[in-house]
């Protein structure tokens, strides 16, 4: 397209990208999009818009980026009120503005991160498998479908890859169990369930780069002969529901999915399946429940979803992020993806920084990163502006730490060394206006509410724990005792880490933030 | 109606659940009466398909409000005040979360988590995701009354 418009000459399109995450819409990015295109078609230019994932600075959402001959420029966060003066100070040449960022990889936040898992989001188009190719898409399906299963999942136990979900078990011994165990038909469930509070990686990737996690299944299933998969999503995500359900057309129309994959020979289909509004179908042998069919009750373990999963069959049940890392490590080797790290923690995390954060979003770096880095550095502290009191890491059984533990890595020992969880990655900042009493009872009503009721110490314990709480927040402080014992049950006695871990939150606030469980403290507050 | 969606369905690996999504889908909720039709469809009982109905949170078996604002309460979007914002539309706009109000037209639910944790208080209103939510937004809804951020 060439010609003159209005008053200026265009040789080609201007291109802009407005993302389509779910994350930048719920903040006006389909507004945006809508005001740019009235404008430009106003002015006469000729504006093409590509709907990408988000780059992770959620505080700048939406987040127009421009392409100039020196890379994309960012500007940000943009409502449908700013397009005028945008238009006015040429954006589309990358011109000056008020909300202008300048280079959107130059960005410290964005530029200070080593980017794997999520190379490519907010990247490309996440519907082009064009884009997708031309950014390094399938390179890893082509040499894995080249090499034996049992190559593949060296690569992957030579690459430290732990799971992401948030147990951080070996992602390669996992694989090895079900290559191991013989049977006709085998499975790929992707956990997709990210159930906790101040995670969304998940979600960003199948939003922003939906084909990396169909690679990532794909090559599962070869490595282990599997021949089915399944994702199980979260019904919270209809965002992502689409726009991962749209990639998967796309993906079997392309013969990436199907009887052969790629021409292979080598069979793969995949199917989506959302979930229905229960915390507890994240833990495995829940969600194969209710894959089934059934209510989502945890089975015990022994037998393994390795040996016995899904219908009974040998089943690689993994986290979106770890399968969706599979790519980059079998395109790029093991050794490439097993520098990056601390101590056994190798590679990189999806850290997701949220809560009272004044610049939260997504940054993925090696594993070693300190949380007062994270929270400082990439967060530049508290949304309120009011002083940081405390932080939960790794979900709703995940502990609060507070300001003097800010100087641990982010690394699975050292969490767990400090009686805490990385789990998922999620951070979430607190302001001084937190009260971990509440934070405490809190936990145990959540406990309550999502158990499957399987078993008495979960079942009973968190609704007792709930319930003892009051009257501790009432100023029966003496009841402590009994809140601790109740937590020392259901840590030995839970089925699962449901009730398992509830007490981690209770026990931290207790042991980092015993002032707010004294009655002197509630009388101040109020 | 209901029929034809089962017997659609039914043939997948574990069907319930994409049965229970796509009745609630068409009809706004899942009808009691369409238990035993499912659990023949599928060869289980009728005890285990009204638990799989009971068990998972998203089924209602009542219709909800005309409109449904399902707002996160968990820690995150605690950080920034969602507990406020419950407490307000309870005084202020008199509408118990977890509830439909009297004239059916708002129902308002916990949920835990939307995926939108950087920029809370996040809700899912009539299924679209809003971020930063707050009074003025909930008494436009609670009005009826169009907002800027709700539309697009
Ligand atoms: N992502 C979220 O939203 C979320 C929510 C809640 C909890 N979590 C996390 O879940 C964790 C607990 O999960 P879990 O109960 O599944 O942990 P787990 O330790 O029982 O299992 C971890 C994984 O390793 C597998 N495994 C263990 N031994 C194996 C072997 N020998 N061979 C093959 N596979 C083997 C298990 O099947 C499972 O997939 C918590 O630490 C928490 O961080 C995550
Ligand atoms: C209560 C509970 C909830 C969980 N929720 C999730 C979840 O939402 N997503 C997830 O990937 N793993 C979740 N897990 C962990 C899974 O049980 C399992 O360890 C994980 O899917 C294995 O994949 P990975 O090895 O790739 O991490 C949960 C565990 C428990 C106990
Ligand atoms: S610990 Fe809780 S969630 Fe886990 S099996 Fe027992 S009752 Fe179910
Ligand atoms: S079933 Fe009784 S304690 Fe688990
Ligand atoms: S905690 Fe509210 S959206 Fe995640």
């Amino acid at each position: 397209m060439s010609g003159w418009k209005g008053d200026k000459m265009t040789t080609s399109p201007i291109t802009i990208y407005i993302p389509r995450d779910a994350a930048a819409l719920s903040v006006g990015a389909e507004r945006v999009v809508k005001a740019m295109q009235d404008e430009a078609k106003k002015r006469g230019v000729d504006l093409k818009i590509i709907r990408n994932g988000s780059r992770g600075m959620l505080w700048l959402e939406p987040l127009v980026e421009v392409v100039t001959a020196k890379g994309r420029v960012a500007y940000g966060p943009v409502t449908q009120k700013d397009v005028v003066s945008l238009f006015d100070e040429k954006f589309f040449n990358g011109g000056a503005h008020a909300l202008g960022h300048g280079l959107t990889e130059e960005i410290p936040f964005f530029k200070n991160q080593e980017r794997l898992t999520f190379q490519r989001v907010g990247m490309i188009d996440p519907l082009s498998l064009d884009d997708y190719i031309a950014h390094g898409g399938f390179v890893g399906l082509k040499k894995a479908l080249a090499m034996t299963g049992a190559d593949i999942v060296q690569t992957v136990t030579d690459s430290g890859l732990r799971g992401r979900g948030g147990a951080g078990f070996p992602t390669g011994i996992k694989w090895k169990t079900v290559l191991n165990t013989h049977d006709e038909q085998k499975y790929i469930v992707c956990n997709a369930d990210e159930g906790d509070s101040g995670t969304f990686a998940d979600r960003m990737l199948m939003e922003g780069d939906p084909f990396t996690l169909i690679e990532g299944m794909i090559i599962a299933g070869v490595a282990v002969g599997a021949t089915k998969g399944y994702v199980y999503l979260r019904s919270e995500y209809p965002n992502a529901h689409k726009i991962f359900g749209e990639a998967i057309q796309i993906a079997k129309k392309a013969g990436w999915l199907g009887k052969s994959v790629n021409g292979s020979g080598k069979a793969f289909d995949l199917e989506v399946r959302l979930g229905a509004g229960a915390y507890i179908c994240g833990e495995e042998t829940s969600l194969l429940e209710s894959l089934e069919g059934k209510r989502a009750i945890v089975r015990a373990k022994p037998p393994l979803p390795a040996i016995k999963g899904l219908f009974g069959k040998p089943t690689i049940i993994n986290n979106v992020m770890s399968l969706a890392t599979v790519p980059w490590i079998m395109a790029n080797g093991a050794k490439a993806y097993a520098d990056y790290g601390m101590g056994r923690s190798r590679g990189t995390l999806p850290i997701q920084l949220a809560g009272n954060i004044k610049r939260g979003g997504l940054i993925e770096k090696a594993f070693g990163v300190t949380l007062k880095d994270v929270i400082e550095t990439y967060g530049g502290g508290t949304a309120s502006g009011r002083p940081f009191r405390a932080v939960q890491v790794g979900g709703p059984l995940g502990a609060y730490f507070p300001a003097s533990l800010l100087d641990t890595p982010l690394d699975y020992e050292a969490f767990a060394a400090k009686k805490g969880m990385l789990g998922h990655g999620g951070i979430v900042v607190f302001d001084d206006r937190i009260d971990l009493a509440r934070q405490a009872r809190f936990a145990f009503e959540f406990c309550a509410k999502e158990s499957c009721g399987k078993c008495t110490p979960c079942r009973i314990g968190a609704v007792r724990g709930q319930e003892t709480m009051d009257q501790v927040i009432a100023g029966e402080t003496a009841k402590l005792g009994l809140v601790k014992e109740l937590c020392t049950l259901m840590t030995d006695a839970s089925l699962c880490a449901m009730g398992g871990l509830t007490p981690i939150p209770v026990i931290s606030a207790l042991e980092h933030f015993p002032e707010d469980f004294k009655p002197a403290h509630k009388l101040a507050a109020e | 109606m209901a029929s034809q969606i089962v017997n659609e369905l039914k043939y997948l690996e574990g069907a319930t659940l994409p049965i229970l999504h796509a009745l609630q889908e068409n009809f706004g909720y899942v009808d009691r009466r369409a238990v035993p039709m499912i659990a023949d469809a599928l060869n289980m009982s009728k005890a285990e398909i009204y638990g799989a109905i009971t068990f998972y949170h998203d089924f209602r078996e009542a219709p909800a409000g005309k409109r449904v604002v399902k707002l996160c309460r968990a820690e995150a979007c605690q950080s920034m005040g969602c507990e406020d914002l419950v407490h307000y539309l309870e005084t202020k706009q008199g509408i118990k979360i977890d509830s439909t109000s009297p004239s059916g037209h708002l129902t308002v639910e916990t949920v835990y988590c939307l995926g939108n944790c950087a920029l809370g208080p996040a809700a899912l209103i009539d299924g679209a995701l809003v971020g930063r939510v707050d009074k003025e937004l909930l008494d436009a809804v609670c009005a009826e009354r169009p907002h800027e951020r709700m539309e697009g």
